[in-house]
């Protein structure tokens, strides 16, 4: 019986005198292969940004934002009204409604025209409270956040976030200056550290006033009792899902409402990553389908060559087969010559998915995650293609009567 | 002296749709060990098809064929395979070496399909190149040699296996008279030191080199039929 080794060295010998068609037969499964491992790249890429972004929101992070009741305008009256309101932040920073809950931060939002003593800007004006930064996980970088007291008496102070502060500001601390927003004139009183993240920046640019405050001079809403977000924080990682629930069960027991017909909707870090998780990959499942095609269109490839080699070589296999080969032999030997076209195309493939990746990543802004399961899938899966596109062609070979093939001219 | 190969009524018949062609219409035929039998004549006389029998490329429809004690005529195409591979060399017309291999590769092949070891392979092919004069061409590839060389390198793939039966199928056809020449002293060497041979031919004084000779007509062997009148009457 013929050894693998030999086998082995007798494919390599017939692909090799075939080199010319035996790449472009490769070329197929190498373009499918590197398709498939950069679409599911990124996809997995983008999905490991979300996901970062979303974390860096804050670890235990709960938040809770209207929504359009079904109950119509029993509640509200006017567009500009939110469903939440700031009796609702009280109730919620109650222990013993929701006994898991660590701090309370009402929210309420709008976009403001800034002006410095250099220059103007818009931003995002957030009206809240000390807790914010407790519950959004966020540090001062100068200054110092403002407090309750400075909230319980409406004072005109702002805590800026590090993109805005650079934009107001070229020279000199911002701490201490004073800017007006849409109109109204506030002493900054601190600067927030960076998140870091340049895909994160809309967090860096923000001006933050106490939520009073903001009731009073700034708030567009016809109701100084509303408030856009409320966020709130769990005790811990592992009791945010009883927060979650305690939540939401005393919001709607005061919101009179259940759960189909709530106006607001609660949801945690953990729902946010896993709805952009199911998104992300919904489009890496169809963009790596639609390449997978074009691995399938390789495979065909694969064993058209295969057929067309098998003709061809009629004699070649009748000749092999006077010698003493059985078919079981000759069958090996065009099923291995198959699998080195799938497994060399996968292998280059792969060499091309990652040069594609490193060129992609900085081209596009875009992280390309190849993961290294994905690469050693993507190479048996070549190999399983290149075999199961030799078997009919092998099978065909291994058919030929001795007789017949040596015949033929 | 055991025979080497006895075939007895042996019958070959093929259809081709509606029509059934009888290449073979009951051949009996004993080669003893170490004898040299050429056996001639005419296209369509069925010489191909007993060639085909002989060299267990196809089996009889009827009958029984003998080779080295081993009844033939009815094992699996796998079982045939090794029969060929460990009892049988084959010199064809048409050289048949495989372009992309040299020399030494060629006569290599069908101890590869043995199973033999490759440093054992590549000594017994030297030695077996060494035998039909070619040690200084065992790099070459086919198209670098000439018919005569070629033809010698295929020798040597036959003798290799040391076979019980060297079977040669026009083994000059395709050669000028120098190198048919030289193929058929070869052939008559080897028999000297006990070598089997079967040779298939139509070539009148190629067929008359042999020590015994006979005849093949209409699927029917024919002792003392000469080949004149047997072309003739075609």
């Amino acid at each position: 019986m013929m050894g693998w080794s030999e086998t082995l060295r007798t494919a390599v010998a017939a692909l090799n005198a075939r080199r010319m068609r035996s790449a472009l037969t490769m070329l197929g499964i190498l373009i499918g292969i590197a398709a498939v491992m950069l679409t599911v790249g990124l996809g997995q890429g983008a999905q490991a940004q979300i996901t970062d972004q979303i974390n860096s929101l804050g670890s235990n992070l709960i938040s809770v934002s209207p929504s359009q009741s079904s109950s119509g305008g029993f509640r509200g009256g006017g567009s500009t009204v939110s469903t939440l309101t700031l009796q609702d932040a009280e109730m919620l920073a109650d222990p013993q409604i929701v006994p898991d809950v660590a701090a309370v931060a009402p929210t309420s939002s709008t976009s403001g025209s800034l002006q410095s003593s250099e220059t103007t800007w818009t931003s995002t004006v957030v009206g809240t409270v000390p807790e914010w930064a407790t519950v959004r996980a966020r540090e001062v970088d100068t200054g110092r956040f403002f407090t309750q007291s400075e909230v319980d008496s409406s004072a005109a102070v702002a805590v800026i976030g590090s993109e805005t502060a650079s934009e107001l500001f070229t020279t000199g601390s911002p701490v201490g200056q004073s800017i007006s927003v849409n109109g109204q004139s506030f002493s900054i009183i601190g600067v927030l550290a960076s998140e870091g993240s340049s895909t994160t920046s809309s967090l860096d640019d923000t001006v933050l006033v106490p939520i009073t405050t903001f009731a009073s001079r700034l708030s567009t809403s016809s109701s100084a009792n509303s408030v856009s977000t409320i966020y709130l924080s769990g005790r811990d990682t592992e009791s945010l899902s009883a927060a979650y629930q305690q939540v939401k069960t005393a919001l709607l027991a005061s919101h009179q409402v259940t759960s189909d017909s709530a106006d607001f909707t609660v949801s945690t870090q953990a729902s946010l990553v896993e709805t952009a998780t199911s998104i992300t990959g919904i489009l890496t499942l169809l963009l790596g389908g639609i390449a997978a095609i074009s691995l399938l269109v390789g495979g065909i490839g694969v064993m058209n060559i295969m057929l067309v080699s098998v003709s061809e070589r009629v004699r070649e296999i009748g000749l092999r087969k006077a010698l003493g080969a059985t078919p079981g032999v000759i069958r090996r030997q065009f099923l291995v010559e198959a699998g080195i076209l799938g497994v060399l195309g996968g292998l280059i493939g792969v060499g091309l998915g990652f040069a594609g990746a490193a060129i992609l990543t900085p081209v596009l802004g875009m992280t390309v995650l190849i993961s290294i399961p994905a690469t050693l899938i993507a190479l048996a899966v070549s190999l399983g293609i290149g075999l199961v596109a030799g078997v009919y062609p092998a099978a065909r070979a291994a058919k030929l009567a001795p007789i017949d093939a040596l015949r033929s001219e | 002296m055991m025979g080497m190969l006895q075939m007895t009524g042996v019958r070959k018949t093929y259809s081709t749709g509606v029509v059934e062609v009888e290449a073979l219409r009951g051949i009996d035929l004993d080669v003893d060990a170490g004898d040299y039998l050429a056996i001639m004549g005419p296209s369509g006389s069925g010489k191909s098809t007993l060639m085909h029998i002989i060299g267990c490329l196809d089996v009889p429809t009827a009958g029984t064929y003998l080779l080295d004690g081993t009844d033939v005529s009815s094992m699996s195409e796998k079982q045939l395979a090794e029969v060929r591979n460990r009892k049988i060399g084959f010199v064809f017309q048409q050289f048949n070496l495989l372009a992309s291999l040299t020399a030494l590769r060629n006569v290599e092949l069908p101890m590869v399909y043995a199973g033999v070891p490759a440093a054992e392979r590549r000594e017994r092919a030297m030695l077996a190149l060494e035998k039909v004069g070619l040690a200084d061409r065992v790099q070459h590839r086919p198209n670098e040699l000439s018919g005569g060389q070629q033809q010698r390198v295929s020798v040597a793939r036959a003798l290799v296996t040391d076979p019980a039966l060297i079977l040669a199928d026009e083994p000059t056809g395709n050669l000028d008279s120098h190198s048919t020449a030289e193929i058929l002293e070869l052939f008559e060497e080897l028999n000297e030191s006990g070598r089997t041979i079967v040779m298939i031919t139509h070539e009148a004084d190629v067929g008359e080199r042999a020590r015994h000779l006979v005849h093949i007509y209409d699927g029917l062997l024919r002792e003392s039929v000469p080949v004149a009148t047997a072309g003739a009457s075609r």
